[in-house]
């Protein structure tokens, strides 16, 4: 892993918070001239450090409401049945997140939808009906709180 | 700590933390997790893989 100093942490803090600035406003950020902020940037995704950059959309200007945070047990464990269920599970536009944990469940997924009877529909037509599904879990997101964590 | 979620559900509360290692990670659990107020109940997942993570909306 490549070494990082303190104002490295402090460009990383400063990306997770706001990447779509430039490196003079980045720089300005954390105490660095434009030059020296952006070989800095550049190492940083050499070392694939920052792998890459989205935008933020607002998912509740764009109408949709609900995030649900399901928790799916497998009713059958085999290698062909997980292949199949991860190959549907990613393939549903709804469905954000999916990781395979360790735990009370074996995936946990966000799921996105409209509302309350939009994310109905996506649960009994496209998770229900998933190959292998067993027990399922809901959990609606009330708030979400994003930390910079520990950099 | 990266992510506190609220939610309406059996879950009240979730907290998405990293990690370098498990030592490390027990050491967070005893000494900041379980120190924390008014928990009833924990429960812990790891993440072995992340099979998807898409932030865009079904547009």
């Amino acid at each position: 892993m490549m070494d990082l100093d303190t104002t490295d942490r402090a460009l990383l803090r400063e990306m997770a918070r706001d990447a779509g600035r430039s490196a003079a406003a980045l720089g300005e950020a954390v105490g660095l001239s434009q030059p020296a902020t952006w070989r800095r940037l550049r190492r940083l995704r050499e070392a694939g450090i920052l792998a890459g950059q989205r935008v933020d959309l607002d998912a509740q200007a764009l109408g949709f409401g609900v995030t649900v945070f399901l928790g799916v047990k497998l009713a059958t464990k085999g290698r062909v049945s997980l292949e199949d269920f991860e190959r549907a599970v990613t393939a549903i536009p709804e469905v954000q997140l999916v990781e395979h944990v360790l735990g009370l469940y074996d995936y946990r997924l966000r799921v996105v939808a409209r509302d309350l009877a939009d994310f109905e529909r996506v649960l009994r037509r496209r998770i229900m009906t998933l190959p292998g599904v067993g027990d399922v879990e809901a959990n609606v997101l009330l708030s979400d709180e994003r930390r910079p964590g520990p950099i | 700590m990266v992510e506190i979620q609220t939610f309406l559900g059996r879950v009240d509360v979730r907290l998405y933390v990293i990690a370098r290692d498990m030592a490390h990670y027990q050491q967070l659990y005893r000494d900041r997790i379980l120190a924390l107020p008014h928990i009833a109940e924990l429960e812990a997942l790891m993440t072995v893989a992340t099979l998807k993570n898409d932030e865009s909306l079904p547009l």
